[in-house]
């Protein structure tokens, strides 16, 4: 598996720190219902098929990235700078 | 027809010619009074218990596959009760006292067998954990006994006792820990579970949960909807998916965990040996080939097959651990699809849809629950009570943060365990 980083090019997985769903991006507010903390932290869709997560640059430019790939078939389909996705 | 050595010897005589299937390949029926999703062993050990503990025989398991063919003929074949905290502990002392009676029970010849499991350690911290895991291990009647260097040179001689890195100070031993026949163990239970008149439908898939009003009613499949008063989903790695059909989402990310094997070899490696430091941990199977694995290739999968990278560092683990490995040519490597929760235990609980029960979050340590999951889950369908030895096994503990069983001490969340 390579994902292919915006700032270094296509590096072997061994760089990168897998860090889980991009759900993580999306934190509710301070005062949000304990619900939506259990679902922010917890409960996933945990897709078969293509899926969104956060993976850390650690071994290159230490980057935090959005990347798009499939968990059937290990295809990495895109990786973006996390600060150009950031709400 | 039961098994003995005298029919061994029989069948021997005359060409072998007289082994008959061991369980019928039924037409699923319109109405069952229960369901099971996912012929694994989870899902079969339910069955025979709810058959044998509660006398409910008209039920039915639905495999998308055949029986087998998922994670239960995918591991690495350990059977342990060296777990840490309350909740775990009583769990698996109640699976391993199953284990040690199966055979019996079910006349099916699974090759359990006890050979013993060493924990090692290579700090003084660890032997601290270690001897404070024994104290629980022994506190909860299993056994444990702190080996010192000496003492596992005595049984494990050839590993590197003075690796510079990863010196080994001793280990945990638990002599009832060991091996099993995983086939075995699933077809036992699909045998046992038919003749009490359990349907077991292979190739089926489930497509769909039937709720009306909050309470379940059957299932959708590919071959057919069939009406149920009670479904328990039991799909391991699948558990996302077949939640969803019920308007739930899980704790669960999925996995992969991959596992080795080399080549058939002269009997070398007496026990089961985990070398925790180095993500790695031994056996030789009954038939010679060195059975090995690792940790998680560490993303969400569902390929049932892993990466190179974590192939790489279960060899360098390997030849850290025990050099003479190194001529030993791997056969073959896989993966299995690892329902991981957060906390690394599992869950056995209702759901909010009444008559419908969930099994899941095994993560990595199915194969050696399998016995305990089926008879604590039975419990569960058919008593609507938990079952004391799996009672803390809640879905809700993530949510309310009460009760959460950390047995690695890394924290409750996803990607730690």
């Amino acid at each position: 598996m390579r994902i292919n980083c915006p700032n270094c090019g296509e590096r072997d997985r061994r760089e990168f720190y897998y860090q889980g769903d991009a759900l993580a991006l999306h934190r509710p507010a301070a005062g949000a219902d304990p619900l939506a903390w259990d679902d922010y932290l917890h409960n996933r869709d945990n897709p078969a098929g293509d899926t969104t997560d956060l993976w850390f640059h650690e071994a290159g430019c230490g980057a935090w990235l959005v990347v798009e790939r499939n968990t059937v078939t290990h295809a990495v389909h895109n990786a973006t700078l996390v600060e150009k996705v950031r709400r | 027809m039961g098994y003995s050595g005298f029919r061994v010897i029989k069948e021997g005589l005359f060409g072998q010619k007289g082994w008959k299937p061991v369980w019928r390949d039924p037409d699923p029926k319109p109405e069952y009074d229960a369901v099971i999703i996912g012929g694994g062993g989870h899902g079969l050990a339910t069955a025979y218990y709810l058959a044998r503990e509660h006398g409910m025989t008209n039920i039915a398991v639905l495999e998308k596959g055949y029986i087998g063919g998922g994670n239960v003929g995918r591991n690495t074949t350990i059977v342990r009760a060296n777990y840490f905290l309350p909740g775990n502990s009583e769990f698996y002392s109640h699976s391993l006292k199953l284990w040690e009676g199966m055979e019996q029970d079910l006349n099916y010849n699974v090759m359990h067998s006890q050979r013993g499991l060493i924990n090692l350690f290579h700090s003084d911290g660890q032997r601290d954990a270690f001897a404070r895991r024994g104290n629980a291990m022994i506190n909860q009647g299993d056994d444990a006994i702190l080996l010192d260097t000496d003492g596992v040179r005595q049984i494990l001689p050839y590993l590197d006792f003075d690796n510079v890195r990863f010196p080994i100070y001793g280990g945990l031993y638990h002599p009832r820990g060991g091996t099993a026949r995983h086939d075995a163990v699933a077809w036992g239970y699909a045998r046992g579970s038919d003749q009490r008149g359990v349907d077991i439908i292979q190739n089926c898939e489930v497509t769909g949960i039937n709720i009306e009003g909050g309470v379940v009613k059957g299932v959708q499949t590919t071959r057919g909807a069939i009406k149920a008063k009670k479904v328990g989903i039991v799909v391991a790695g699948r558990s996302g998916q077949v939640a969803a059909m019920a308007g739930m989402r899980l704790p669960i990310e999925s996995h992969v965990l991959q596992a080795f094997v080399t080549e058939g070899l002269k009997p070398i490696i007496d026990h089961v040996v985990s070398f925790g430091m180095g993500h790695f941990y031994i056996s030789q199977s009954d038939k010679g080939g060195l059975v090995f694995g690792g940790d998680l290739d560490f993303y969400s999968s569902y390929a049932a097959r892993g990466n190179l990278p974590m192939v790489e560092h279960v060899m360098d683990a390997a030849m850290t651990l025990m050099p003479m490995i190194g001529k030993a040519r791997v056969l073959r490597s896989w993966g299995g699809i690892m329902d991981m929760t957060p906390d690394g235990s599992p869950i056995i609980d209702k759901t909010p849809t009444e008559g419908l029960f969930i099994d899941c979050g095994w993560c990595y340590g199915g194969f050696k629950a399998v016995p305990g999951s089926g008879f604590s889950f039975a419990h569960l369908m058919a008593t609507g009570r938990h079952h004391e030895p799996a009672a803390k096994y809640r879905l809700d503990r993530f949510r309310t943060g009460v009760g959460l069983m950390d047995e690695e001490g890394t924290g409750s969340q996803h990607n730690l365990h």
